[in-house]
């Protein structure tokens, strides 16, 4: 994408080219950041939106009517309102962390977002170790919620923050171990060459290239994986981090605001980064599900808005889990299974029925 | 100086601070997170040492569940700072004799013949080299056996851990979720047919006349 860029820069900026030639490199990422979040932020404004229509819908309610046509500046008067609370420190919390935690829910969200690709070359950071990151960069967002729940100094939200601790770390076990199959059938730890392998084999030579994507041969990863997906967001049926009716809001209790609408921010953009993640290792990201039909951003976008209602819809079809069974799913049903899976691809992968060469 | 050394520095700068306040913070979940935070330095040196896999799995393993799992039990211990600082300058000669030690064997094995400057593998690799695919690649097949065993050992310990603290209690009420998956509707309730074990009360017909 910088090829097509540079030259216009070069006309329009003309004779100062010279002076901002050194910059430039830092120019052209910072550029690329903006474009990332700031569609990032707009989408997470409207998720908000689509989440209470859809829910609103499934009820036969409306959803929000009122700001707007369709209430359609709803997301916008809502982060206005936001905007201009007052932030309440808790009298007994500890100041420094209490600011740190939201800060650190909702950089790794947004930090993690560096190495997805949307369209081939199109990624801020086409990174060779791009899973390894994207696991390492997504495993440090447990720290907002555990410093959050801990600086404010209040029961709920350290309840808050231990189920979350203890959630979060269950479900990147099942996570990895699902990655780990698509790392084997891919051979490679680069987001795009991920995509690209899943654009070849039997089914996307006859045309009909969905078949061919990650998610049917390793189908049970699949569900393992968009499942444990959903625990890590602390979303529902999994949102005991923040069960309304057992503890409030969980770590979220003490916040106000700004630093409360950070880790609403922090947790709508994870989602729409699990999505981005299942649709790239399991969906063909950009591909086009049909042999005729060109590849491109608008694919993955569409598999994302799906994987997005998704999480919309089983949050208004299924009650809570009970911590018991949220561990008991993590633990005895979707680490033995995504164990047994693993032997399953590699004894397939080294017979002579292999789908991959 | 290269923009490189500018970020060695600041890294170095920040790790060297962060450790010192681990043992010098007097709030524990402090410590804790300095710590940390000095790991996520250390993993941006290695970041600029282009030791990718080891900078990325440092942050996985130690920032991402080993400290999580470590705040998590700090955070709800009422560690008395105050009570644990009491014999520090009886402990101090033997602390920093150990301390010493320490220093003086890193610097023997580092400056010696296997880990010297001269010694260092070359700094400059191609660009598609990668640092995960070769660290695997002898992994598994060099050192394939002596990896397996290590890991068999962490299961082991794993499985050991569990076994030591694990207590099955008697008054448990816990519900398992096959059990009540499996459940019929007969296990729950039983209709049996059976004469009346004593005689109906003969007043009982004449109620309706005393209402």
């Amino acid at each position: 994408m910088e090829a097509t860029v540079l030259p216009f820069v070069e006309g329009l900026l003309g004779s100062i080219w010279p002076t901002v030639r050194p910059v430039w490199p830092l120019i052209w990422t910072l550029l690329k950041i903006v474009l990332i979040l700031a569609p990032l932020l707009l989408t997470v404004a409207y998720l908000t939106f689509w989440e209470r229509k859809i829910i609103g819908w499934m009820q036969v309610r409306i959803g929000p009517n009122r700001v707007g046509p369709w209430g359609l500046l709803q997301p916008i008067a809502d982060g206005l309102k936001l905007f201009l609370k007052e932030v309440i420190f808790p009298t007994a919390s500890d100041k420094k962390l209490f600011v740190l935690g939201p800060i650190m829910a909702i950089a790794p969200a947004l930090a993690a977002w560096a190495v997805i690709p949307f369209s081939p070359g199109w990624a801020l950071a086409n990174v060779d170790a791009g899973v390894l990151y994207l696991l390492a960069v997504s495993s440090v967002g447990v720290y907002g919620i555990i410093i959050a729940g801990w600086a404010s100094n209040s029961k709920y939200p350290f309840f808050g923050a231990m189920r979350a601790s203890a959630q979060m770390i269950s479900y990147e076990v099942s996570m990895g171990l699902g990655l780990i199959t698509v790392l084997m059938v891919s051979s490679s730890l680069n987001l795009t060459e991920i995509v690209g392998a899943q654009s070849k084999g039997m089914f996307a030579g006859m045309g009909v290239g969905f078949l061919s994507w990650n998610w049917l041969p390793l189908l049970p990863m699949f569900a393992v994986y968009l499942i444990s997906g959903v625990a890590e967001t602390n979303r529902a049926p999994f949102d005991v981090v923040e069960g309304e009716s057992e503890i409030v809001a969980g770590h979220m209790v003490e916040y106000s605001g700004m630093s409360f609408a950070m880790f609403f921010l922090a947790e709508y953009a994870n989602m729409i980064l699990i999505s981005a993640m299942v649709s790239v290792f399991f969906l063909g990201g950009w591909l086009s599900p049909i042999g005729f039909l060109p590849d491109g951003f608008h694919w993955m976008a569409a598999k994302m808005a799906a994987i997005l209602f998704f999480f919309l819809w089983i949050r208004a079809t299924f009650p809570r889990y009970r911590y018991d069974q949220i561990m008991r799913l993590g633990w005895k049903v979707f680490v033995p299974l995504t164990l047994v899976w693993i032997l399953v691809v590699g004894v397939w992968m080294m017979s002579p029925l292999t789908i991959w060469k | 100086m290269e923009f490189k050394t500018v970020l060695f520095y600041i890294f170095s700068a920040v790790t060297v601070v962060a450790a010192l306040r681990v043992i010098t913070a007097r709030n524990p979940v402090h410590a804790a997170l300095f710590l940390v935070l000095a790991f996520f330095n250390v993993a941006a040196l290695w970041m600029l040492l282009q030791a990718e896999f080891l900078a990325l799995a440092l942050v996985m393993v130690y920032v991402g569940a080993v400290m999580v799992l470590f705040l998590f039990v700090v955070m709800m211990l009422d560690i008395n700072i105050e009570r644990i600082r009491q014999g520090f300058w009886n402990n101090l000669p033997l602390g920093g004799l150990v301390g010493l030690l320490m220093v003086g064997e890193m610097a023997a094995v580092l400056s010696g013949r296997y880990f010297g400057l001269a010694n260092l593998p070359p700094q400059n690799m191609p660009a598609n080299y990668s640092n995960t695919k070769e660290l695997a690649r002898l992994l598994y097949t060099d050192y394939a056996y002596p990896f397996e065993i290590a890991s068999v050992i962490l299961l082991v310990a794993i499985i050991a851990a569990v076994m030591l603290t694990l207590r099955r209690r008697k008054d448990n009420k816990a519900m398992h979720s096959s059990d009540q998956i499996a459940v019929k509707a007969k296990d729950r309730m039983r209709l049996v047919k059976m004469a009346p074990e004593v005689d109906p009360p003969a007043a009982a017909a004449k109620e309706g006349d005393q209402a």
